[in-house]
């Protein structure tokens, strides 16, 4: 089942014993999306909707978008209205999951959302599908956390591209094949030699990124990324489902609660608390905020999350996403942006 | 053939009754008043059962207003660039912001802070828009969720979610203005609401006729008002005296553009500091009768049993006494939910579909679609509607521009645009 966004809950597809690969792009020129999305929307919704027209996600059974930003939306309608697949639905995921109105309502919407899954399967989902299918997130989204610890030491036990690889192949792979892939990893790192140098430690946040080439240049310039804030990252993966009597009710309120998109953040903000926290965990000294272009959820957190990292001391660097990013350009930039930590102040 | 035509005689009591409302918020606080600030979809109705003396600003109308102001707006751009803010973010909001951070009012003197914000959310930029208003003014902040998706699709469970919000809505003004809630005060604005959304699609519908007694252009001067405050009495009388007028125009043949000989439509918000594009229009004979905007955000509409699209019909049409706030709270989010410029954030289809609609039953010669960078809420799938309209036969004229930054609109492109669109029309200039 394709996913756009990070909101579908994933376990109710588990549940179904179905795989729940979530929909991102190729970071490749393309010329097919014009006719169905408007140049102002951002890339990477572009990105998406170029690989369903180009069949390269031609294995799907269903589509299933979790309501978010009006971006992604269009790339699921699009794709809905001009690729073939057999299956679509569309999750009206609450925006404002500060109210306590949001888990009730979400909890009706993923009812909804199981009954298309069991026309999708042909089966009822028992509470042991359900069970199982919570199971399996609950275990992966630990044993990622359990990773993550490595990064907090002094000498992070993986770099920011491995755990990016780690946890977007975790959007694609089997839960229970990722989750045993893991372990193997987890016996491993308490002795693995590092042979490379920290430098500066990184936080990246903002919009969507799976941009491996990026994050790989940035680490090859004298820093590693030690945490993120990203849906590809952290936000997909950070909390888990509290399980209770009524399964759905849990799964529904794991979504509310989780770390927001930025479209999803008001009236108060949750985020920023939340990514000043990783900072601190994860012992991070400059921060690169990234977003793609024209993500207006993104542009309209940028100012204040900057504010916010002038006030906690945490220098940033922001850097503008497109489909394919200059990679010789932004080395620059990063660079300039690294040399200010390996300078003392002079008074 | 040549039609009569003569000026609005509403046109003066529109424009005192702008004035007014923007006088009345910035001296609100001289009278021990409330104002608020919020959306022109913010549920406004419920904000007036705390006094007849609360005054909204919805953002909106108000920047259209600045981007009128071509050299305003332009300073307003520039002070929010400046903070930083990217530059393809809404206009609209763009507008606003600049001109509190500039402390300068469209209008003259400086900017009236608000009580507090009262927003809905339904587009990615509402919720984050007045959460930097209320951050930089201080002030206490409540957004209602509406995007519980589009109208067919309506149950239970999604009306209560509204609901909901609006209850603790009601606690929150309590709360942040210190005032006692009157019910009955939310009532009377529920009633005035439908009433003034039901009218103006009554207006709209008149303009079905030939010729149409009404242009977009002159629309956008009436139809402001259901975005200023659709629950105030005022405006709702106010609508049914428009409409009593478009009758009187329709039985004595006036029309709005007197070479009348070929009707369209557009779809968004037009580029407010080039209206003039509406009149170059006018030189082929062309008058855009409305656009899926100016009918669609301000009225609320139903199917009628013939099948044709009309005025929805009010709680009080139908016999509906409101008695308590939940009821009313209930029948207001439910209207509001039908509101047809909502439901194409959830499926451009839907808005492909209305715009055929309008383009059958108004009996259009063509559509004009606005490739709006300054709102992604309205562009919101706007190519699929490109896509579906020409599937459908109606021809379809697109232009690239920007509501809010006149920046961004190439005017000579523009009209050599509306001359191959004309041309495809088999119209030439009259004059
Ligand atoms: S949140 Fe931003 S990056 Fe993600 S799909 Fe929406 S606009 Fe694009
Ligand atoms: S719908 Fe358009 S005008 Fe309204 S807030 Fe969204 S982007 Fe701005």
């Amino acid at each position: 089942m394709g996913c756009f966004c990070s909101y579908v809950p994933e376990e109710i597809l588990v549940a179904g014993n179905i795989l729940p690969v979530r929909v991102l792009g190729s970071h490749e020129p393309q010329n097919v999306t014009e006719p169905y999305l408007f140049g102002m929307y951002c890339p990477f919704c572009r990105d998406v909707l170029a690989q369903g027209l180009k069949g390269r996600y031609d294995y799907l059974d269903g589509i299933t978008l979790s309501q978010s930003c009006l971006h992604i939306r269009q790339s699921f309608i699009a794709w809905r209205e001009h690729v073939e697949v057999p299956f679509n639905y569309y999750i009206y995921m609450p925006n404002k999951v500060q109210t306590k109105a949001a888990t009730p309502y979400l909890k009706t919407e993923f009812e909804k959302y199981k009954a298309h899954v069991e026309e999708v399967v042909g089966k009822e989902l028992t509470d042991d599908d359900l069970d199982r299918g919570i199971a399996a997130l609950n275990r992966n989204r630990e044993l990622m956390h359990k990773v993550y610890e490595y990064r907090k030491g002094d000498t992070p036990m993986l770099t920011g591209l491995e755990a990016m690889y780690m946890t977007v192949s975790g959007m694609w792979v089997d839960k229970d094949e990722h989750s045993a892939e893991m372990e193997k990893v987890l016996e491993q790192l308490p002795d693995r030699q590092m042979i490379r140098d920290t430098g500066t430690r990184l936080l990246v946040v903002g919009s969507e990124n799976d941009d491996t080439a990026f994050i790989d240049m940035v680490e090859s310039v004298g820093a590693t990324v030690v945490v993120d804030d990203h849906c590809t990252g952290t936000r997909w993966f950070w909390n888990s489902v509290e399980t209770g009597d009524d399964r759905i009710n849990s799964i529904a309120d794991r979504y509310i609660k989780r770390p927001p998109c930025p479209t999803k953040d008001w009236e108060e903000r949750w985020r920023f608390p939340h990514i000043l926290q990783l900072c601190k965990d994860f012992n991070v000294e400059g921060a690169i905020v990234i977003q793609q272009k024209f993500c207006d959820p993104h542009e309209c957190d940028i100012m204040p999350l900057r504010k916010t990292f002038d006030e906690a001391n945490i220098p940033s660097l922001f850097l503008e996403f497109d489909v394919t990013v200059p990679i010789g350009q932004f080395k620059v930039r990063v660079e300039a942006f690294l040399e200010m930590f390996g300078v003392d102040d002079l008074f | 053939m040549q039609y009569k035509s003569e000026a609005l005689k509403c046109w003066d009591k529109a424009k005192e009754l702008r004035d007014k409302y923007y006088s009345d918020y910035a001296t609100a606080h001289e009278r021990g008043g409330i104002r608020w600030t919020g959306g022109a979809w913010s549920f406004d109705a419920i904000p007036y059962g705390l006094g007849d003396d609360v005054y909204p600003l919805t953002g909106e109308p108000y920047a259209a207003s600045i981007a009128f102001m071509k050299d305003f707006s332009i300073e307003c751009l520039e002070a929010t660039e400046a903070k930083g803010w990217a530059r393809d973010l809404c206009s609209y909001m763009r507008n606003y912001w600049g001109s509190m951070y500039l402390n300068k009012w469209a209008f003259g003197g400086p900017f009236p802070k608000a009580d507090f914000a009262w927003q809905d959310h339904i587009c990615c930029t509402h919720g984050k828009w007045d959460q930097h208003v209320a951050e930089y003014e201080k002030i206490p902040y409540f957004c209602i969720d509406v995007s519980v998706g589009p109208y067919q699709d309506i149950d239970e469970p999604k009306l209560k979610y509204v609901v909901d919000q609006m209850h603790e809505g009601i606690e929150f003004l309590e709360k942040a203005t210190g005032r006692e809630y009157d019910d009955e005060k939310l009532i009377q604005a529920v009633n005035n609401e439908c009433r003034l959304t039901s009218t103006w699609a009554e207006i709209c519908l008149l303009n079905k006729h030939k010729p149409a007694p009404l242009d977009e252009k002159s629309m956008y001067s009436l139809y402001v008002f259901g975005t200023l405050s659709k629950a105030k009495k005022e405006f709702a009388d106010f609508y049914e005296e428009i409409r009593d007028e478009m009758k009187d125009r329709i039985e004595r043949g006036i029309a709005a553009l007197p070479e009348e000989r070929c009707r369209l439509i557009s779809d968004t918000q037009p580029p407010w500091a080039f209206l003039k594009v509406f009149r170059y229009l006018e030189k082929f004979g062309a008058v855009s009768v409305g656009s899926l905007y100016t009918f669609a955000l301000v009225g609320i509409w139903e199917d009628k049993p013939d099948g044709t699209w009309g005025p929805r019909t009010t709680p009080a049409q139908a016999g509906i006494k409101i008695e308590t706030r939940d009821q009313a709270l209930r029948i207001l989010a439910d209207w509001n939910l039908s509101k047809p410029e909502w439901q194409h954030f959830y499926d451009p289809t839907i808005k492909t579909r209305m715009m055929k609609r309008i383009y059958d039953e108004w009996d259009l010669d063509g559509v004009m679609l606005h490739l709006n960078r300054g709102c992604e809420g309205l562009s919101c799938g706007i190519m699929e509607n490109h896509y579906g309209l020409t599937q459908d036969d109606v021809p379809v004229m697109s232009f690239e521009g920007n509501m809010g930054d006149s920046r961004e609109f190439d005017e000579a492109r523009t009209m050599d645009r509306i001359d191959s669109f004309m041309e495809r029309l088999d119209l030439k200039k009259i004059s």
